[in-house]
């Protein structure tokens, strides 16, 4: 990529009368040309810090509370689920009911704020896309990206929420459970910006799917052990079709964060029994293989971007 | 051509489809006919060129002919159907309005992501900011929402920002024309400055005025197709003749009242002939032939050099000259005892007129002469002036 490299500030001086031409926008087959884009997005680094930080800025423009309504969206869904599922319909059984929803609630808004962010990205900045080039993988990498900062301040509340539940149960986080969210984060941002990149470049072409996901997203939430309990959908299922419910990327990540956020249900029948490392494993490599297909369908699509938008 | 061009385009040729149903709703009930119904047509067929380190090029051609798209595909926007292009060096391109501002983004952020977009480092940017700023002459509103500026303010930021990250290559597409005068100067000036450095520019614009100042190449377009690649003024011409025989072909359709025929130059001895030396004495005859009395009527020339420039043009209004009514056939003679101007060929549009109003009748480069001078000062005109130093 040493176009790329070209355009970085230290070669700025006039050309080199004997640097050779590259070749712009060079068709590369289907099966080649992901490491050359990864290497292109690497370069490119400084340029997608400032995406995410223009992401962010641009979502509360304007708005008085600013991030706050990032924070807000899911501690009244919190407080909602907990007084309705977790008071009302009775399913506060659950030791510490607000912790678990939370490491659910978490892990989910990051998930759902991927896709849905990333689905709009390319048509949102149409103006750059069709006034500059640059690698287009840049505006769902930066969607991501700002969603992730948005996590960062969820995971914050949720350490403080642990460490309250800690107090009063007595029961804190085992320290060697600490690789297994970190795994499933892992999976949940690979897996995720493998679907956004699908979704973004699909976007372009059929402005439905950014409808069509927030429809998907509902349904997907309710079928993901989030507010309710995993033990009661193995009771409900025939096994194979529970197998199916576990398949589920979402499902074995949140039982990921469940493992180490929430000590209190250590031992219950309300802990997931399942092999949740072996899940995450597979989980990864299928996850990336995914991302290297959607890459190179993004890299097929976005040579019309620009005259699509 | 120079074996080491800073851009290469190799038999690029784009397509565009258009498709007019978007929704998912549409493409199901027309999935069978969408096919047909979809319109293709090539923006650009078959273009080669290749541009050498330090030229400026000029891109020109009527609307839709696809200068914007070439431009596009050149900066690695678009993505050719067939062929390719090469480059090297840093570009910044300038396309239609700004260089891809967000508007929600104050002047200011816009500034830092449009650079880095363009390469540059945050330390480079705050190095350069002042100066930017200083440049598009927005301090007032640098930390104002860009959808709020006029779109001269956006230009002049956005121009700001490509001169700064220091390309190699600049595109710049139609969009100096939205600033006002002095920053069009300014920057034409900057753009001399960029030439001078041994800079690349393509240029697509409508102002063949600035073509000509600017470009050492120009390149003309017409629905796709390379017309002409070569000197401005034989681009320029071509472009002229192209527009005014369409013209012709549309004014050829109306009947007209009054009707030129038979244009000729002459000299002072009342031959007709080609070549004038300077200092000797032209006029140019033409007939005008009414289709029926006409009494408010007036005949006027032009005289054009090779590239399109506007040398002199009067008529009989400016003249004072008052016409009697006109019926059957008259021969208009305008004569002129010397023609002051440079060594090269010239041509004449002739027109007949009312006082106001659209033309009864009018010929571009009706006659074409040679003045033969043997002067080699530059310029239009031929002076002899006398130089005294005390």
């Amino acid at each position: 990529m040493t176009l790329a490299s070209s355009r970085v500030p230290e070669s700025a001086a006039p050309a080199q009368p004997d640097a050779p031409l590259q070749r712009i926008n060079a068709p590369r087959s289907f099966f080649r040309g992901f490491g050359g884009t990864a290497r292109e997005i690497w370069q490119y680094r400084e340029l997608l810090g400032n995406l995410i930080r223009k992401e962010l800025k641009v979502k509360y423009k304007d708005s008085v509370l600013g991030f706050v309504w990032s924070l807000l969206m899911p501690l009244v869904q919190l407080a909602v689920y907990w007084l309705v599922i977790g008071n009302f319909l009775g399913a506060g059984a659950i030791p510490t009911y607000g912790v678990y929803i939370f490491c659910g609630l978490a892990t989910w808004t990051l998930f759902s704020e991927i896709l849905s962010s990333s689905t709009i990205s390319i048509v949102f900045n149409s103006g750059l896309v069709k006034k500059v080039y640059f690698p287009r993988e840049l505006f769902p990498l930066a969607a991501t990206g700002a969603a992730l900062v948005n996590f960062g301040f969820q995971l914050v509340i949720l350490l403080i929420a642990d460490v309250i539940a800690g107090a009063t149960t007595g029961k804190w986080p085992d320290l060697a459970l600490l690789p297994m969210p970190v795994l499933g984060l892992l999976v949940l941002i690979v897996f995720s910006s493998a679907v956004g990149l699908l979704l973004a470049a699909a976007n372009v072409y059929l402005r439905d799917v950014q409808h069509l996901i927030t429809v998907v997203l509902m349904v997907w939430f309710w079928v993901t052990p989030i507010i309710y309990n995993v033990s009661r959908v193995s009771r409900a299922l025939p096994h194979w079709a529970y197998q199916l419910y576990l398949a589920n990327p979402m499902a074995s990540v949140v039982f990921s964060f469940q493992k180490f956020f929430w000590p209190q249900g250590k031992g219950t029948a309300y802990e997931f029994a399942g092999n949740v490392y072996g899940r995450l494993g597979v989980l990864l490599v299928v996850s990336l293989a995914f991302l290297w297909f959607a890459q190179r369908v993004f890299a097929k699509a976005q040579g019309n971007f620009a005259q699509e938008l | 051509m120079s074996s080491n061009p800073v851009i290469r385009v190799t038999d690029v040729s784009k397509k565009f489809v258009i498709r007019k149903d978007k929704s998912l709703k549409e493409r199901l009930v027309n999935a069978r006919r969408s096919k047909e119904h979809a319109e293709t047509f090539w923006a650009l067929k078959n273009i080669g060129l290749e541009v050498d380190p330090g030229h400026t090029l000029g891109l020109i051609g009527g609307n839709g002919s696809g200068k914007s798209t070439l431009l596009k595909i050149i900066g690695g926007i678009l993505t050719p159907t067939t062929g390719y292009v090469e480059r090297r060096g840093r570009l910044a391109a300038l396309l239609e309005l700004g260089a891809g501002f967000h508007g929600d983004l104050t002047g200011r952020e816009n500034v830092y992501l449009n650079a880095s977009i363009l390469g540059l480092t945050r330390a480079q940017t705050d190095r350069y900011f002042d100066s930017i700023v200083d440049f598009s002459g927005i301090e007032q509103f640098i930390d104002t929402q860009v959808k709020f500026y006029s779109s001269g303010m956006y230009v002049r930021l956005a121009f700001a920002v490509a001169i700064h990250v220091d390309p190699e290559i600049l595109l710049v597409d139609e969009v100096l024309a939205v600033g006002d005068e002095p920053f069009q100067r300014k920057c034409l000036d900057r753009i001399k400055q960029f030439q001078q450095d041994g800079r690349t520019i393509i240029l697509v614009t409508h102002s063949l005025e600035q073509v000509r100042q600017m470009c050492d190449r120009v390149v003309l377009l017409e629905s796709g197709n390379l017309v002409v690649d070569g000197s401005p003024a034989e681009a320029v011409r071509h472009f002229r003749e192209v527009n005014s025989e369409l013209d012709q072909q549309e004014q050829a359709q109306r009947p007209h009242l009054l009707t030129i025929s038979n244009p000729r130059t002459v000299g002072s001895d009342g031959v007709s002939r080609q070549n004038y030396p300077a200092g000797t004495g032209i006029g140019v005859e033409f007939e005008v032939t009414a289709e029926r009395e006409v009494a408010d009527w007036a005949a006027g020339v032009a005289l054009t050099d090779a590239s399109g420039l506007l040398v002199y043009g009067t008529n009989t209004v400016l003249q004072n000259v008052a016409l009697a009514p006109i019926s059957g056939t008259r021969t208009v003679r305008f004569r002129f005892d010397q023609l002051p101007v440079a060594d090269g060929q010239y041509f004449l549009d002739l027109a007949v007129h009312p006082k106001t109003g659209p033309n009864y009748h009018r010929i571009d480069r009706a006659v074409s002469f040679q003045v033969e001078n043997e002067s080699t000062d530059p310029g239009v005109l031929a002076l002899t002036p006398k130089i005294e130093i005390e």
